[in-house]
């Protein structure tokens, strides 16, 4: 990226766009990557509740997936995920592999 | 109509307040500054202003209150002295840098330890480098002029700084004097309404404040502050021009007395210029072509136009009401010789200190320095660069 | 009409703090404030202390919050916002504006108990609409994991290191919601990341109530906790349930223990995944546990009590 002259940045350093920090990815921080196992899934929503980085997408009240543009992997969701019957929705698996 | 007033500088500072009548001030009290307050917030009390008082428990929330309610998106002032404005410090930076218009009354008081409440300018030079501007002032009528110009100053545009509006603790902030006042509905439109610049408040386009700026920025907005600060003059002129067509009086970046064709001058700030301007009449009638220079605008120092008025004389002294410990020399010594070091056949300089911790400034403390420069006017020889005044061996 | 509390109806609203912040993986903070920004059916206008939330949260021309924020300094996030609030009530007075907006500060330990603490006071004192949130890791985390006022006792810091003459902190924390409630200020409240449902409630309440707030909120910190990156939550639901982190709320001087576990649990638990607490595991150190276990019973006790839920 360019970066800005001083003529052009903003008066005060004020940020005006709000929500500018999605241009910043961080997924590839990630060690260990979140696999969602859908048939373990019971929509209990705590990965998207307890997940740092807002990385779980949930549609109409659902959980649909990660946003691996931004997870850290920092495996919160998977150790919460309650699953079922035992067996967790969400699972971690090292990058890379 | 003007009305003619008897009233301290205090009291003609908190009137312009009053005139001003911003939204929101944040203030703790400190002597001499707190009669300021203490008068504003009868304003308050008796449904005089519309302000909203933040009553801070220090002058560090003090000031930090002024930011966020300036960053809210409206009119803010504040007053303070000596370890007020040290316990601002960091936020004084925070202010400037930030871009917010804080106008904020400086009643000059030195700085402890020893711990001394009387008037000197320690606490003003401290922050002469914090990025606000500063307008600085002799007597009531013009902290009150200041005070109302420093709105309109700080509050423009291309400007959006804080300034500070400096006076002499207790000898201008506690004395009486006849001045002057304004008409309310002139004050009114002299300042106009405030224009807000990315309100916090406006939640339709949320901004966020404070960034961390790191290698990559960080002197790009350094640059971009200096450059505003570069602007200052000129919008100070205007604003003298626009304010003298409700005054009367007129104003500048600095104050001549004299010095036109003076071969001998003093430089000095604030109330002690007073003084001077009488006993240089009484040099001028003995033949000795005396004249002083007064700053007005010490922040942004208006080097070239300062460096133009005093080229010409043969010898000139500083007189600093504080001293730069280990600068070997006074604060606006400093400035003044670097606004000359351009002109080669500029005069002799020397630096008196003088007036620490509200010493008294005597006429006859002029008369030595004045006499003193007719010797160097002739020799070219200063015996000694620098030098307390008034102070006991 | 207001959000029905369940984490499918929460999650139809917009998080108004976004992905792309730099807080490190797995961190306790970014969670304690989406549920923060959530629970407000209200405009909120935010300031925050200098600490890690903040320098990660707010970087150049990247921000992650979606509602007006301000950073001013480190010990006058109250202040600042004090500033933010006035300026509000004045507009609102002159007719400048109409919107009912609320006003949050978020603070961590060191920027709340420790350098920010008399603008907290003070702000509080003067009545401020305001709600104050402390995110408590317990140490300095932004700066490298140094002691705070707020640190556990026993706990291994960079400034209090368990060595061979000093086994990490000496002192107990300082009680900061017991002080703040000291204030007689309308609500006071202690809450966890791990009880979801409990700390949005709370955080509801604060907001429908009129004056001055203030929060407690354990912030899980893998970091400086010396635990692994996916414990945040573990952690702090073990604070929760060993009573080391009641939960609890004062309202007008009435005090409420909010969650009471069916079994409380021994304090090791929630100490022994911590690398910070390893050496208190020492044999010489058994009577160190023994403090600690006999502290947070003492709380526990007296919160109980207050409660009258003995």
């Amino acid at each position: 990226m360019k970066l800005k002259g001083w003529k052009d940045v903003n008066p005060g350093a004020v940020c005006t766009e709000a929500g500018s920090a999605l241009k910043f990815k961080t997924g590839s921080w990630r060690a260990y990557r979140p696999k969602w196992v859908e048939e373990n899934c019971i929509q209990c929503l705590f990965c998207w509740a307890y997940c740092p980085d807002m990385a779980v997408f949930v549609k109409d009240g659902k959980m649909t997936g990660f946003n691996y543009d931004y997870c850290k992997g920092c495996g919160i969701c998977a150790l919460e995920c309650p699953g079922k019957k035992g067996n967790k929705a969400i699972v971690m698996e090292e990058e890379g592999k | 109509m003007a009305k003619v007033v008897a009233v301290t500088g205090n009291e003609a500072v908190a009137y312009a307040l009053k005139q001003v009548n911003p939204d929101v001030s944040a203030a703790y009290p400190i002597t001499p500054a707190t009669d300021i307050m203490q008068r504003f917030t009868s304003y308050v009390s008796n449904g005089q202003v519309k302000t909203e008082m933040v009553l801070a428990e220090s002058e560090h929330s003090a000031m930090s209150g002024c930011i966020g309610a300036s960053a809210a998106g409206g009119r803010v002032m504040t007053a303070t002295s000596s370890q007020g404005m040290a316990l601002m410090w960091e936020e004084l930076f925070i202010a400037s840098g930030s871009r917010l218009p804080i106008v904020m009354a400086l009643v000059n008081r030195a700085l402890s330890a020893p711990l001394n409440i009387h008037g000197d300018h320690s606490d003003g030079m401290g922050a002469r480098d914090c990025g606000w501007i500063q307008l600085w002032s002799e007597n009531a009528q013009e902290a009150y002029d200041n005070t109302i110009q420093a709105f309109r100053i700080a509050e423009h545009m291309d400007i959006r700084l804080p300034a500070m509006v400096c006076l002499d603790g207790f000898i201008i902030s506690h004395s009486i004097e006849r001045m002057e006042y304004i008409d309310d509905d002139a004050v009114k439109n002299f300042v106009g309404e405030f224009k807000a610049l990315n309100p916090l408040l406006d939640i339709e386009h949320p901004v966020s404040y404070g960034p961390l700026i790191l290698t990559d920025y960080y002197m790009e907005y350094r640059k971009a502050h200096a450059e505003v600060m570069s602007k200052v003059s000129k919008v100070v002129l205007d604003a003298a021009k626009e304010f003298e067509k409700i005054s009367g009086r007129k104003y500048g970046l600095f104050e001549t007395y004299r010095l036109d064709d003076a071969e001998i001058g003093l430089v000095i700030l604030n109330s002690a210029a007073g003084t001077s301007k009488d006993v240089i009449d009484s040099f001028r009638e003995k033949g000795i072509k005396a004249g002083l220079l007064k700053p007005r605008l010490f922040r942004p120092f208006p080097y070239e136009e300062i460096g133009n008025a005093l080229k010409n004389l043969k010898a000139v002294c500083v007189l600093d009401r504080a001293d730069a410990f280990g600068g070997s020399y006074g604060p606006l010594f400093i400035d003044i010789a670097a606004s000359l070091y351009p002109h080669k056949n500029g005069p002799v300089l020397m630096n008196k200190i003088y007036g620490l911790g509200g010493r008294d400034y005597l006429p006859g403390h002029a008369e030595l320095v004045l006499n003193e420069l007719v010797d160097i006017a002739k020799t070219g020889k200063v015996k000694m660069i620098k030098e307390y005044i008034g102070v006991r061996e | 009409m207001a959000t029905p509390l369940t984490l499918k109806e929460l999650s139809k609203k917009e998080v108004l703090l976004t992905s792309g912040h730099r807080m490190c993986s797995g961190c306790g903070a970014p969670i304690i404030v989406k549920m923060v920004l959530l629970a407000s059916e209200y405009p909120i206008v935010a300031a925050n202390a200098t600490g890690c939330l903040e320098v990660s949260t707010c970087i150049s021309d990247y921000t992650a919050w979606k509602i007006p924020w301000i950073h001013n300094a480190f010990e006058n996030a109250a202040a600042t916002l004090s500033g933010v609030e006035t300026m509000y009530r004045s507009l609102k007075k002159q007719g400048k504006i109409d919107k009912d907006i609320k006003f949050i500060a978020f603070g961590g330990d060191g920027g709340t108990y420790d350098i920010g603490f008399q603008s907290l006071s003070g702000a509080m004192e003067r009545g401020h609409d305001m709600l104050y949130i402390c995110y408590d890791n317990g140490a300095y985390m932004n700066t490298g994991i140094q002691r705070s006022s707020a640190t556990p006792y026993g706990a291994d810091t960079t400034t209090c290191p368990a060595g061979s003459v000093i086994q990490g902190k000496p002192q107990p924390r300082k009680n900061l919601t017991k002080i703040m409630a000291a204030h007689d200020i309308p609500y006071v409240a202690q809450a966890s990341p791990s009880n979801w449902s409990d700390l949005v409630k709370k955080v509801k309440k604060a907001l429908e109530i009129k004056g001055p707030k203030f929060m407690n909120i354990l912030s899980p910190c893998n970091r400086g906790w010396r635990s692994r990156t996916d414990d945040a939550i573990m952690l702090s639901r073990l604070g929760v349930e060993t009573c080391y982190w009641p939960l609890y709320e004062i309202e007008n001087g009435v005090t409420k223990v909010t969650f009471k576990p069916k079994e409380k649990k021994p304090l090791v638990d929630f100490l022994k995944p911590q690398g910070r607490f390893k050496h208190l595991f020492a044999p010489e150190n058994e009577n160190m546990l023994k403090n600690f276990q006999e502290m947070v019973d003492k709380e526990w006790g007296s919160l109980l009590k207050a409660s009258g839920t003995e």
